[in-house]
């Protein structure tokens, strides 16, 4: 019998209609309260549970005591296996982390969570992707690509994976903001890591381009494309992303999944260089970045690669900059423009307007770009 | 009929019939010849062996060996199987121009007459034909504006892959070939105005539709560079929106030295209503199963009549067929041609058909052809924008040509069921619904186009099925999800379709694959 375990962060999304930007730490939360802010994720989780009686008796649910999960869970008519404990009405981000692990150390095939980019955080920090997870959507910040569609459609996902009807899987941006740097008005968001969750096209891209297969193989004319035509007079800067890494693994490069590594003659010159070292190495040679846009939200710049700074884009120049995407990951962008945000307003302005992007072999498409 | 739904209670017919090679039985035949009589081969011996040895087979063909009252089951079964564009309103398959095409032209293609002719007969002996290929090009040089045709590719994209070998050879003749390696195109024109270029060596360019659901002219400029050997591009696209600024994309292309090749596939809503030439076009290419009825062969035999300017002339495929005000005549004297695309001169039986329909219709009737085609398909965009959980994207409020993009994202985000539950349930009531050609630009889209065939009547009758399958998504989603209920066989997995291993379009390639 497969066991699914639920993890529910009863906070998530209070601070979304009191106008707070999140709900991380106890003096937001606090606020948020006094704001009159209602929890919104039980309710939603539920949604999603629903979806899932009809198959009651082919799964164990596992999750956490409460508000956590075993209230929603019995409420829907679940029989839940309750571990851990919490203090009533004061949960706080250390409860995710200790779920995540003690769910983890029960060999859970799959962890269904509802909440925000904080709560995808924890779980990706507590324990990387050692499991199939799925995000039922409740939030405030949602950057991150790891939810289903809506709370219906997450639970239709798990129903689908208990009855092995999802085949594959695939990698998914876990992105978060400081909240508190967004509260005073500028944005900061980082790239933290990749959980993995169930591919099935019809309810996590709400699009359809093909299977992960598909995608797959799109990444792998792209990294084909842009090794053909390689320049032995320039450095490779090589931008985060699973698009952009199919280059190094194209090459047979080692290469840090979330960081900027450099590559020079189709050699490795050296793996998470900081702004200072990308200086240091243009400095000498002539360079063009390589970089794909975050799925779903569409930044270029200034999110998640922030150590291609305002100068460090400058000394490369904007002719040198190499987008590259899958068709896939353009469409679910449903047409919304590029964005890019490097802090520079002078240098944003510069690089707005149309570019090139490589969508496969010898295929690229003409994209806009914007503020 | 279902009166108060307006719906069939249609079943598919079920034979769970074999592929025909499973039918073979070792020995069996179909026809029994006669044994030769002494008196014959005393004249031209067993008849084999005055063949030259090159011409005879090592081994037999791997064909089925059935009786023919079996073959005739097993394609009637076949038949039954089959929801034939003769049997449902079939204006589900937007882009296609699916209309009615008239069974004299089928009876004026059966006939002896052309049957009993052979494409290698001398000239002299088929000069009814060559005056119908030579009088279907003047039809069309009316139509297109354009100078001269060629009705040697088989279809759409082998007429684009023409034009892209055309152009390749164009920039050629300047010493550019080797500069102008990228062909421009737009996300909602046909797919094969990317594939076709690419398969002649063409690099690629898409054009992404702007915020009215326009190919961008800003991007446009974008893309062309010296590097620019040409545009593909068709008017209306898929969308059904005509775009006011094509003259402008081909201005920009020419300024660049491209080359501007029209896709128009499917013409059915600007028949004597707008023409590539004073669009600018250097290009332009009509499937005749299409927009003239030829009809659809299901994958073939089709044509895609290809015309360009007088400039362009030289490059055309031979042999062309020309008229010296004495005789027709084929012409193989053309400078600089691509060569030969296709054996002979075409699929004289579509030539034919689509000759005969132009005939029937007349310039006046051809252009009421596409008024209907338009009226027909704005009546529809009314009706389908009254259904719950539908949308058109883009050009909101405004009318479109011959067909509409829609988008059933509502009726998913709210009920879960996609466009491909749709056309699953549509089926249990004898309709087929098309979603759209790949990558899935509209969200959970479907393509419908009336064409000029249909009556009001049946438009109405589509409607009132997709208004109940929405009826149906609303009250017990999972009905939809799970159909169709009444088909030949349930849901076809399309992943399967990604992956060479697990596909086969020959026996060969299925045994090859299976028996390992």
């Amino acid at each position: 019998m497969k066991k699914i375990g639920l993890i529910v962060n009863p906070i998530a999304g209070m601070g979304g209609k009191v106008g707070l930007k999140g709900t991380d730490g106890p003096t937001i939360l606090a606020k948020a309260r006094s704001l009159g802010a209602e929890q919104v994720s039980q309710e939603r989780t539920i949604k999603a549970l629903e979806r899932l009686i009809f198959l009651k008796e082919e799964f164990e649910l596992i999750t956490y005591p409460g508000e956590m999960g075993e209230n929603i869970a019995k409420q829907c008519g679940f029989n839940p296996k309750v571990i851990g404990s919490i203090i009533k009405g004061k949960t706080t981000a250390g409860d995710t982390q200790q779920a995540s692990k003690e769910l983890c150390n029960l060999k859970i095939d799959f962890l269904l969570f509802s909440g925000g980019d904080g709560t995808a955080r924890d779980i990706y920090e507590a324990i990387g992707d050692e499991v199939v997870v799925l995000g039922i959507p409740t939030g405030v910040k949602m950057h991150s690509a790891v939810y289903a569609h809506n709370p219906m459609r997450a639970g239709d996902l798990v129903a689908l994976f208990l009855q092995g009807k999802v085949k594959e899987l695939r990698k998914a941006e876990v992105m978060d903001i400081d909240e508190e740097a967004f509260r005073a008005g500028t944005i900061s968001a980082k790239l933290y890591g990749y959980l993995k969750i169930p591919f099935e096209k019809k309810y996590t891209q709400g699009l359809k381009t093909g299977s992960s297969a598909t995608e797959k193989y799109s990444q792998e004319a792209i990294a084909q494309e842009i090794v053909d035509n390689m320049d032995d007079d320039y450095l490779y800067i090589i931008g985060p992303g699973t698009t952009t890494k199919s280059i190094m693994e194209k090459l047979e490069l080692d290469y840090t999944l979330l960081g900027i590594d450099l590559i020079y003659r189709k050699k490795l010159i050296e793996l998470d260089l900081n702004e200072k070292k990308l200086l240091k190495h243009i400095k000498e040679k002539n360079a063009k970045i390589v970089i794909t846009p975050i799925g779903g939200q569409g930044f270029l710049f200034g999110r998640g690669n922030q150590q291609l700074s305002p100068h460090v884009i400058r000394s490369v120049g904007k002719h040198n900059i190499i987008v590259v995407a899958t068709k896939h990951k353009i469409n679910s962008l449903n047409g919304r423009s590029f964005l890019i945000d490097t802090g520079d307003n002078e240098l944003d302005l510069l690089l707005r307007g149309y570019t090139p992007v490589i969508t496969g072999f010898r295929e690229k498409i003409i994209y806009k770009i914007d503020l | 009929m279902n009166k108060q739904t307006r719906t069939r209670n249609f079943h598919q017919a079920k034979w769970d019939e074999p592929v025909i090679y499973e039918l073979s039985n070792e020995g069996e035949r179909g026809i029994l010849f006669p044994e030769i009589e002494q008196e014959i081969e005393n004249i031209i011996g067993d008849g084999l062996s005055k063949l030259p040895e090159s011409m005879i087979r090592q081994k037999p063909p791997n064909l089925p060996e059935i009786s023919q009252m079996r073959v005739l089951k097993h394609y009637l079964r076949l038949s039954q199987q089959t929801l034939g564009a003769d049997f449902n309103v079939d204006i589900g398959q937007g882009t296609c121009t699916m209309k009615y095409s008239p069974k004299i032209n089928e009876k004026l293609a059966s006939s002896h007459k052309l049957i009993a002719l052979h494409p290698a007969q001398d000239e002299d002996t088929v000069q009814g034909i060559l005056e119908i290929i030579h009088k279907l090009d003047l039809f069309l040089r009316e139509i297109s504006g354009l100078d001269k045709f060629t009705f040697q590719p088989g279809g759409g994209s082998q007429a684009i892959l023409a034009m892209a070998s055309i152009i390749y050879a164009y920039h050629d003749s300047k010493d550019e070939s080797k500069q102008r390696d990228e062909i421009i195109t737009t996300m909602f024109s046909h797919p094969s105005d990317a594939a076709a270029p690419n398969v002649k060596g063409y690099k690629i360019i898409n054009i992404y539709p702007n915020e009215d659901g326009l190919p961008d002219v800003k991007a446009l400029e974008k893309a062309v560079s010296n590097h620019t050997a040409g545009l593909l591009i068709a008017n209306p696209e898929d969308t059904g929106i005509f775009n006011p600024k094509i003259k402008e994309f081909t201005r920009i292309v020419h300024e660049a030295g491209g080359v501007c090749g029209y896709d128009q596939a499917n013409a059915n809503g600007i028949l004597g209503i707008t023409r590539a030439k004073e669009a600018d076009f250097d290009f332009c290419f009509f499937n005749l199963h299409k927009t003239f009825s030829s009809p659809h062969g299901c994958g073939g035999p089709a044509t895609g009549a290809l015309g360009v300017t007088d400039k362009f002339i030289k490059y055309l495929p031979v042999p062309l067929v020309e008229f010296d005000e004495e005789k027709y005549y084929f012409n193989y004297n053309v400078s600089n041609t691509i060569g030969k695309i296709r054996s002979f001169y075409g699929v004289v039986p579509a030539i034919l058909k689509a000759y005969s329909w132009i005939m029937s219709l007349g310039s006046v009737g051809l252009k009421e052809v596409s008024q209907i085609a338009v009226l027909n398909n704005n009546y529809l965009l009314k009706k389908i924008l009254e259904i719950r959980g539908a949308s058109a994207p883009y050009a909101k409020g405004r009318h479109r040509i011959e067909q509409v993009r829609y988008s059933w994202e509502e009726l998913y985000n709210e009920t879960g069921v996609t466009t491909e539950d749709v056309t699953c349930r549509m089926a249990d009531f004898g309709f087929h619904m098309w979603s759209s050609h790949h990558p899935f630009i509209v969200p959970q889209p479907f393509t419908l186009e009336p064409t000029e065939s249909y009556s009001k009547a049946e438009i109405d009758e589509y409607i009132a099925g997709l208004k109940r399958v929405v009826e149906e998504s609303y009250e017990n989603p999972e009905l939809v999800k799970s159909a169709p209920h009444r088909s030949v066989v349930h849901k076809i997995e399309t992943d399967a379709l990604d992956d060479p291993a697990r596909w086969a379009i020959t026996w060969r390639a299925y045994l090859k694959k299976t028996q390992k």
